[in-house]
């Protein structure tokens, strides 16, 4: 089966019905990318497929045939709003951040905060109680002003 | 996964072949099959994939009618200048599944097949009278979404059809949708309404019933003429909820009547 995974012209011998994260994890080693609830509830399994994210836990490999698959290590581990999750202290145990930072790409260039809400409406953090994962977003994004 | 034999179908005529020739549980957007995947609860073992098929895809509108193809997305919804127009309510619903990354997934014709009395787009397709098309090796029909539902999770579709599109007329008449749940996002309904204020009003809800249901009489008192608190009253006795994980009967008839009165009181003239 071909995608591409993180710009790299991928070809796997995956079985159809497993899960993409699994793939992604155990097949090709992309540790990134996590599982939280398996349920498609939490998002921490969030990775774009053609640029929309997903939960990578309820998506059965064969749907990403010949799309684009994007990790949170396609990212390469120095991406801005990587820095800014850092510098904002938006991780603590750090198991939402891959999904938050890869449900937080799909913003617009100068998003409102009840924007990036709903953006990570389907990521849960138990740890930060979200203010610093959107005074992150918001830094990133050049509007730190509008931060509540 | 690897006990679970899982085939792609290439175009809607090869799914359907497949299909006439052996059972299979359809998979759309995954978002509800794979749960039950993931929790060991799905019996199937032979899935259809039909993901692929882009002629599923379309909102169309033909002589009047709209036509929502099967495979359209919540977030297809979301971005629809045809459906922000017709059927506003639809996008209110579809805002409310899920987040963002089940939005892009889960699908108007996995929504209907799946059949919880939960779905929260389905009190909008059972108050504006839509058209379910199912399609077989055999030909199309088409069902109105009232006799679609026979039962808790069971439907009318033979194992050997798709559904391929929802047909809706245009609908006069304000719209209104609300959900109530434990949040705004990622919530289950306790109780999820749709309505259209018209001189014959038409309203149906979910998660009060075994499937999704219109509520004939409370509409009936309404179109006569009779007081908000007596449909109210009325509705009180119609539905049938239950005590569950996510609510309780007494719970869900109280908001469920006082949902009928915000109706009333949001979509006066």
């Amino acid at each position: 089966m071909k995608f591409v995974l993180n710009g790299q012209p991928t070809d796997i011998a995956a079985h159809p019905a497993a899960r993409l994260i699994d793939v992604l994890r155990e097949d090709l080693g992309l540790t990134g990318t996590k599982e939280g609830c398996g349920e498609g509830e939490c998002g921490a399994c969030t990775v774009l497929v053609d640029g929309e994210p997903v939960c990578s836990c309820i998506i059965p490999v064969a749907q990403v045939a010949d799309t684009e698959v994007t990790t949170i290590e396609g990212l390469g581990g120095d991406h801005p709003l990587q820095h800014h999750f850092m510098n904002e202290v938006g991780a603590q145990c750090g198991i939402c951040t891959p999904g938050m930072i890869m449900a937080a790409l799909s913003l617009g260039p100068a998003p409102t905060l009840d924007e990036v809400k709903v953006a990570l409406a389907g990521n849960l953090c138990r740890c930060t109680g979200y203010s610093a994962i959107y005074r992150a977003i918001m830094k990133w994004r050049g509007q730190p002003e509008a931060i509540a | 996964m690897s006990e679970v034999d899982l085939r792609t179908a290439s175009s809607v005529d090869d799914a359907l072949a497949i299909l006439r020739d052996e059972p299979r549980m359809l998979v759309a957007g995954a978002t509800d099959v794979y749960v039950a995947a993931n929790f060991g609860t799905l019996e199937p073992r032979k899935l259809l994939d039909i993901w692929a098929l882009d002629e599923l895809r379309e909102i169309s509108v033909r002589d009047e009618t709209l036509v929502i193809g099967a495979l359209v997305t919540y977030t297809s919804l979301i971005r629809s200048a045809v459906i922000a127009e017709r059927l506003p309510m639809l996008v209110e619903a579809s805002q409310l599944v899920g987040g963002v990354q089940i939005q892009n997934r889960g699908t108007v014709g996995g929504n209907i097949a799946n059949a919880s009395p939960a779905g929260d787009s389905l009190p909008v397709f059972a108050a504006i009278d839509a058209v379910v098309v199912l399609r077989s090796v055999d030909g199309e029909r088409r069902i109105p979404f009232g006799e679609f539902y026979t039962g808790y999770r069971k439907t009318v579709m033979r194992p050997d059809e798709l559904i391929v599109a929802v047909e809706v007329a245009p609908v006069e008449g304000k719209q209104w949708f609300r959900k109530v749940g434990t949040r705004a996002a990622q919530a289950i309904s306790k109780i999820v309404v749709a309505a259209v204020r018209a001189p014959a009003p038409r309203i149906a809800f979910g998660s009060v019933a075994p499937t999704v249901v219109r509520v004939p009489r409370t509409e009936k008192a309404l179109s006569d003429g009779a007081s908000i608190d007596d449909a109210a009253r009325i509705l009180g006795d119609e539905i049938a909820p239950i005590d569950d994980l996510r609510s309780s009967a007494e719970y869900r008839r109280r908001v469920s009547m006082n949902l009928l009165r915000r109706f009333w009181a949001d979509t006066a003239a």
